[in-house]
């Protein structure tokens, strides 16, 4: 090659050119693989990243916790290995399921999960809101009574915290356990949702898991609203399942205080 | 364990699709651009052709998959894309003019550097975009892709002796019609 071909080479170089801002997005889109979207919400006064797609919510993040818009796309993108655009808002039903704490309308897609813990996140589920139940609870709801620490493994890796209150669940001795975005957020959630967190947190340290109603004779978990209604001149303490079944007191079929017929 | 593209390619093509756009997306364009000499149309044929590449991928086996070699498959795709697209305006005589029309990469020259070398490049676009095609195409491939002699008869499917004699030619028409009129060169 001669020397004056040597400088045509040098600045053919110059004419590679970088594709135009957008176009992997474009792409993507146009093999229908772009479908992951997310927008900022207000829950309760919490600002909330909430990712979607048409299978349903994937992915939330408390804005205070992840940290910025980019934070969380990569946070994202971490834990899909795909990117997410936003969006202006979110889709009516996913809107309102947020607003409600009626997550069951809505399809809940936690990728990426054991079959054991799809069963524990969704089993969250079942705790209305301002209410909590223990860690033990969800165990023997779902058939598993001794994976009380896998639970709160499991817990631990929700994607979709808000949407499925896992913050709602405790430690058996009414302290409020851990939190994927942190303690404080957890009992701040939860104060905001009407839950008796001090209380609850009295009760344990007095030992007292059950309340019950002496004039009803049934018996429920502290949280539970047919607990709170009961006036204090009728109101039991019991630190044990099975001694109040002795004192012929029945499970409240509301908050299933004992996940089987035997008490513990 | 971390796995190569390819393989993760044939693991999950949804997931890593991707990642395969972002790797080539810079030398599908390129070619495209490069090729046609129109910027106009060379996203199309660059979006089209990842497109395509995606669904042939999804009738691939794994072993398949495994075996490609993407760049040079990424560019056969894109130079039968662009055939394609010159046999449909073949029918329809095209009115658009060679549109090199962009603004050369500004790396710190001073501005009047800068739009020398701008005009200068544009200059040497329509240039490669004036060769016939036989010699564009390995060109392009070799020295503003960047591919390999190996890579480039891969893609065009011919020996790469014939590969190298048509870059050899090519860079000498291109330094005789630069030696014509060296006026516009930067500093």
């Amino acid at each position: 090659m001669g020397r004056g071909e040597r400088g045509v080479v040098a600045r053919l170089g110059a004419l590679a050119a970088a594709s135009p801002e957008g176009f992997s997005e474009r792409v993507l889109e146009r093999v229908g693989l772009a479908r992951d979207r997310y927008a900022v919400v207000d829950h309760l006064s919490e600002p909330v990243y909430v990712a979607y797609d048409d299978a349903g919510v994937s992915f939330v993040r408390a804005v205070r916790h992840v940290g910025d818009a980019h934070a969380f796309e990569r946070a994202f993108a971490d834990h899909f290995g795909r990117e997410v655009r936003r969006a202006d808002a979110l889709p009516p039903d996913v809107a309102a399921a947020l607003r409600d704490g009626r997550a069951r309308g809505v399809r809940l897609d936690p990728a990426g999960l054991s079959d054991f813990e799809r069963s524990v996140l969704r089993k969250t589920l079942d705790i209305p809101r301002g209410e909590v139940r223990t860690y033990a609870w969800v165990a023997g709801e779902i058939g598993r009574p001794r994976a009380v620490r896998a639970v709160g493994s499991a817990l631990g890796r929700n994607p979709v915290p808000i949407l499925l209150p896992c913050h709602r669940v405790v430690r058996s001795d009414g302290s409020i356990g851990e939190y994927v975005a942190g303690a404080g957020m957890k009992r701040s959630l939860l104060a905001r949702e009407g839950a008796p967190v001090d209380e609850v947190e009295r009760l344990g340290r007095a030992g007292i898991r059950f309340l019950g109603s002496d004039t009803t004779h049934v018996f429920c978990v502290p949280s539970c609203r047919h607990a709170r209604r009961v006036s204090p001149a009728h109101l039991v303490a019991f630190a044990r399942a099975d001694v109040a079944a002795r004192r012929g007191y029945r499970p409240c079929r509301h908050c299933r205080p004992v996940p089987l017929a035997t008490g513990r | 364990m971390t796995l190569n593209l390819n393989e993760r390619l044939a693991a999950d093509l949804d997931a890593s699709f991707a990642a395969l756009v972002r790797e080539h997306e810079a030398a599908v364009y390129t070619t495209a651009l490069r090729v046609t000499g129109r910027r106009h149309r060379a996203e199309d044929i660059a979006a089209e052709s990842f497109e395509k590449a995606y669904n042939a991928l999804r009738g691939y086996s794994r072993e398949r998959i495994a075996a490609l070699q993407l760049r040079p498959w990424l560019v056969t795709i894109t130079l039968n894309a662009w055939r394609n697209e010159l046999r449909r305006e073949s029918r329809r005589p095209s009115l658009a003019p060679l549109d090199p029309s962009w603004d050369a990469p500004d790396d710190g020259m001073s501005p009047e550097d800068a739009v020398l070398a701008a005009e200068s490049t544009r200059r040497l676009a329509r240039l490669v975009a004036g060769l016939p095609e036989r010699y564009r195409v390995p060109l392009v491939l070799r020295h503003v892709v960047g591919m390999s002699y190996a890579e480039i008869a891969r893609a065009l499917s011919c020996p790469e002796g014939t590969v190298k004699a048509q870059v050899s030619r090519a860079l000498q028409r291109l330094h005789e019609h630069l030696a014509e009129r060296p006026a516009l060169e930067a500093g």
